[in-house]
């Protein structure tokens, strides 16, 4: 209601505030839209994971979720004027790099195996 | 300085519209990680998505965060991904089907799982503003840039998070080679 | 000497331990053997001969030391017993056992079962539930001793001659010896059990001494069938004895006696019972009709034998139990007309069948049963005084007929069958004089023993008062025994006229052997002859002081002046007509055997016996009767019913196993179900439940990792929907 207000010189918007009896359709985004992007990214990614045949497209899938959670941290860093979450989310970058490398040698390795990525034929566990 | 924190907006006017760009920029790149047959595909579009949501790192002003983002995941992990899948692509391409056969559960899972999602999304109180809503670019009193803010307090209130970082690199590197070599014999 | 009667049935026992002994030492090397036969026969066991001579047994000499000794104690221990036996008698004295004297000798208590007299701290219990060894002297005993002791040692000494020759005679003489014992201790028994004791003992030697020649199965035969027969007459024995102790609790003669004397009147159906119990034995001993049939079988035995048992002693035990038990008898009308009856039938029933017969001994057999009968229809009418003093004549001339066909067998060296003999009067004189005088004294000729002794009986028997006979009875009964008189008289001369006169009809081999027989067994031919002539002379009944026997007897016999059944005494003339009709009828008798066999060779009564065939087959087939024992009971009861109670067993008995085992099998197979539907069925659906278990939890096990990932996730759901809920 009391109009929009510009946000930060970086971006290059810088304006003069605005009045409140300017409303045009401006986008007013709180954090519940980047909970809910969030969200979604992660959902997409769980959905990989659970779903892809290639191991390889699973990892990526995991990438996504690790995606979606640094967004979430990022955002509630703003929200909460905080730096932990941006902390936090370099850690969980670095995290992520590590994993990813163990998980393709985990990959190099199966294939030398089975001479196949596909994870359907990895079940040998079953019964 | 900025007043908009206090009442929990954070993008606003033209950053909003950017916002909803990146937004569907990501969801879609993702969709189309997932969804991509084609393995290269596949990291390709996950490469943009690690793109976009560094652009969105960056409109949240994290500046530091979405550069590493661009280095470590686009330049490192995405260069491995795509190195594994040259050395392992001959053998993936003849028809495969790319989705597995619990996608339809799944599928059903992940919307069941959009339920409480809005619940809490609609009843969770976050806590207030904080005063000072720049913090995470100050030092102290000085304000400085993000780097310099994250460094700051990287080094000195996460310093053994950070060492232990560090070790765990190394670990995974030495595992990653260990993994990777030839010599392993044959397990059936 | 008195005291000592106990004595006198022990020396015979004692003969016979020692006579056993020697016999057993001698021959338990030799065994089974036929020896040399010096008159060249084989023993045959189908042929006449079998029928009692020693020389169809086999048999060889025995050493002469032995035969001595057996000769010396067989014989010896009898003389004694006799002397003893009359050496008690005049001690005890005539006249004091005429007015009554008992002497009771007492050995021990055999069985003490109660008080004798009543205890001091028990008043009024008296049981007399005991039974001693005891020894009776009176009159009635008394004569039975005087004649068995005599006759006895007489057949003894006949035997001594007549098996002489033969393999066995220790074990003879053993036997005899054991006979005397047990007649000895029968008749001088003061109880009923030690009679019995006596009476049992006889049986059994009968049975040893019929079956002595026990390789012939003929005599075996015949020894089983005389102790079969026996035990049934026993059987109604002991029934009786049980009833006297019932009824008097006791056995002792005395005790029993004085109390049955003073017994009320109501006591008569129990009295009746018991007498016909008792009667029932003594038809078994005594050979009466149904049970006489052992009688003639007997005669396989040896002829001394048959003199001693089968005449003059065991078959008389009936008759002394009887007269020993007039009292009980005389409390019972109804008993004593059954045995009147019994006695009148059987006498006139084998009396026809001796017409027919043409065996020696059988005839002489059938002979015995009659006079015994005779001795029981006096019993029967009250007369026990007749029926005893003709047991004593009998004895005398029965004996000496025995014997006499002993010798004429002995001389014939083993032939029986009258019609194979025939002109020995002049060949064996003595045998034949003494034969003749016994078959007068038997047809009842005057002035001979057995005239009087018939005589006294026809009289009581004509005048019987039988209360609760009808009044026609005595008639009757008096009817049948004079026509069985003359039947007697027809028989005997038809025997000796077949025997002794006319013209030999056997082999002239024969012939040449005939000889008389050795002294030993003529002398007593002769004694007893002797006996038979004058042995009625006791009982002389018209003259005043003539009735001796009666005299003596009177104390036991006719005690009782409440007695119901008396036997009366006629007058004199009635007397001498009954004594006439019995002289004409034995005199008739007489006369045509004279016509017929004498002098007409046979022929009438071959011709009689042509024209009624069946008559005749059915007399000298002694009526069947034995056949008819035999189907009903041999095979009868005997083996048919074995053979329905081995059906029986086979069904309904083994009924019980057989059907336990098939129910067994049934449950089994019950079982088997169950076991295979339910047990098995358990268990089997108990692991393909659990195998359908698996397979349901298998099927979560793809092996697949996103399947995990998904079930994980799912479950993370559900905790963060709950941690939501219930926040």
């Amino acid at each position: 209601m009391c109009g929009v207000r510009c946000e930060g010189s970086w971006i290059g918007l810088s304006r003069a505030p605005q009045t409140a009896h300017r409303a045009p359709t401006t986008m007013t985004i709180t954090i519940n839209h980047f909970l809910i992007v969030s969200f979604l990214l992660f959902t997409i990614g769980l959905f990989g994971v659970l779903v892809r045949r290639n191991f390889l497209t699973v990892l990526m899938s995991v990438e996504l979720m690790m995606n979606a959670v640094n967004l979430n941290l990022v955002a509630f860093s703003r929200r909460l004027s905080s730096l932990t979450g941006q902390v936090f989310s370099v850690f969980v970058i670095t995290i992520a790099a590590g994993e990813a490398a163990i998980g393709l040698a985990l990959t190099i390795s199966l294939f030398r195996q089975r001479k196949t990525l596909n994870v359907e034929e990895a079940s040998t566990m079953q019964g | 300085m900025t007043e908009s924190a206090a009442s929990g907006v954070l993008l606003t006017g033209g950053a909003g519209w950017a916002f909803v760009v990146f937004a569907v920029l990501t969801l879609g790149t993702a969709v189309a990680v997932v969804v991509a047959k084609n393995p290269v595909h596949s990291a390709l579009f996950l490469l943009a998505s690690f793109l976009v949501v560094a652009c969105l790192f960056i409109l949240e002003q994290a500046e530091f965060v979405g550069a590493v983002q661009i280095l470590v995941y686009g330049g490192g992990i995405m260069v491995l991904f795509l190195f594994v899948i040259m050395l392992v692509h001959q053998r993936m391409v003849a028809g495969a089907k790319a989705f597995q056969h619990q996608w339809d559960i799944a599928l059903l899972f992940l919307l069941v799982f959009l339920v409480p999602f809005l619940y809490v999304l609609g009843t969770e109180k976050f806590p207030e503003i904080p005063q000072n809503p720049d913090a995470f670019r100050m030092i102290g009193t000085r304000v400085v840039g993000n780097t310099q803010a994250v460094a700051w307090s990287l080094y000195r209130d996460y310093l053994l998070p950070f060492e232990v970082a560090s070790v765990f690199l190394l670990v995974a590197m030495v595992g990653a080679v260990v993994l990777g070599k030839r010599s392993v014999e044959k397990v059936d | 000497m008195k005291d000592l009667i106990w004595a006198i049935p022990l020396f015979p026992l004692a003969g016979f331990l020692v006579n056993g002994i020697v016999h057993l030492l001698e021959h338990r090397t030799k065994g089974e053997r036929v020896l040399h036969d010096p008159h060249g026969e084989q023993p045959a066991a189908e042929s006449q001969k079998d029928l009692g001579h020693p020389h169809a047994h086999m048999h060889g000499e025995i050493h002469p030391r032995s035969k001595a000794l057996h000769t010396a104690v067989g014989t010896g221990s009898v003389a004694l017993s006799c002397l003893f036996a009359f050496g008690a008698i005049f001690d005890l004295g005539l006249s004091r056992l005429s007015e009554g004297a008992t002497h009771v000798v007492t050995l021990y208590r055999w069985i003490p079962l109660g008080f004798n007299e009543p205890l001091g701290q028990v008043p009024g219990k008296a049981a007399e539930w005991f039974v001693d060894a005891a020894f009776r002297l009176d009159s009635l005993s008394a004569l039975m001793l005087a004649f068995v002791t005599f006759v006895g040692f007489l057949i003894h000494v006949y035997s001594v001659g007549y098996m002489g020759h033969d393999e066995g005679y220790g074990r003879y003489f053993a036997y005899l010896n054991l006979f005397m014992f047990s007649m000895l201790v029968l008749v001088l028994a003061n109880n009923f059990l030690l009679l019995f004791v006596g009476w049992e003992g006889v049986g059994l030697c009968s049975y040893l001494l019929i079956g002595y020649d026990y390789h012939k199965k003929s005599a075996a035969d015949a020894g089983k069938k005389a102790f079969v027969v026996n035990r049934i007459g026993d059987f109604g024995f002991i029934l009786g004895i049980f009833g006297v102790f019932a009824l008097f609790g006791s056995l002792d003669f005395g005790r029993v006696f004085s109390a049955a004397a003073a017994a009320p009147a109501d006591v008569t159906p129990y009295m009746t019972l018991i007498c016909v119990c008792l009667f029932i034995g003594a038809c078994g001993k005594s050979a009466q009709f149904p049970l006489y049939v052992w009688l003639p079988d007997a005669m396989a035995g040896p002829t001394p034998v048959s003199a001693l048992i089968h005449a003059a002693t065991m078959v008389t035990a009936g008759v002394y139990m009887v007269a020993r038990c007039n009292v009980l008898f005389r409390l019972s009308p109804d008993a004593m007309l059954v045995v009147a009856v019994v006695g009148g039938f059987t006498a006139l029933f084998a009396a026809t069948i001796g017409l027919a017969q043409n065996d020696i001994k059988k005839v002489l057999a059938y002979s015995t049963v009659s006079q015994l009968g005779y001795m029981f229809l006096a019993c029967g009418v009250g007369a026990f005084v007749a029926g005893m003093f003709h047991v004593l004549t009998h004895a005398f001339f029965k004996a000496c007929l025995f014997l006499g066909s002993g010798s004429v067998i002995h001389a014939l060296a083993g032939e029986q069958d009258i019609r194979r003999m025939g002109g020995l009067a002049f060949k064996i004189r003595t045998t034949y004089r003494t034969f003749l005088v016994a078959t007068l004294a038997i047809s009842g000729v005057p002035l001979l023993a057995g005239f009087f002794s018939k005589d006294a009986i026809l009289a009581a028997v004509f005048e019987a008062h039988m209360p609760t006979a009808p009044p026609w009875l005595p008639r009757v009964l008096w009817t049948a025994a004079i026509f069985t008189a003359g039947l007697t008289a027809f028989y005997m001369f038809r025997l000796v006229s077949l025997t002794f006169w006319g013209v030999y009809r056997g082999s002239p081999e024969q012939e040449r052997e005939i000889r008389e027989s050795p002294r030993s067994m003529t002398v007593p031919l002769i004694v007893l002859a002797f006996l038979s002539a004058v042995g009625g002379w006791v009982g002389i009944p018209i003259l005043r002081g003539g009735d001796r026997i009666g005299e003596l007897l009177a104390p036991v016999l006719l005690p009782i002046a409440s007695a119901r059944v008396q036997a009366h005494h006629a007058a004199v003339s009635q007397e001498l007509l009954l004594m006439g009709a019995s002289v004409a009828v034995a005199t008739l008798g007489i006369l045509l055997v004279l016509v017929w066999y004498g002098r007409g060779n046979g022929e009438v009564p071959a011709r009689l016996a042509a024209r009624w065939p069946g008559v005749y087959r059915a007399v000298a087939n002694k009526y069947y009767v034995d056949e008819a024992y035999d189907a009903v009971f041999v095979e009868g009861l005997g083996k048919g019913g074995g053979r329905f109670l081995w059906d029986v067993d086979a069904t309904v008995v083994d009924l019980i196993p057989n059907g336990a085992a098939a129910v067994t099998k049934a449950f089994s197979w019950v079982s088997s179900l169950f076991d295979q539907y339910v047990v098995d069925g358990l268990v089997n659906g108990l692991a393909d439940t659990l195998q359908a278990g698996y397979r349901l939890f298998k099927s979560a096990q793809t092996g697949r990792v996103q399947n995990y990932a998904l079930v994980m996730g799912a479950g993370l759901f559900a905790i963060v929907a709950v941690y939501l809920v219930f926040r």
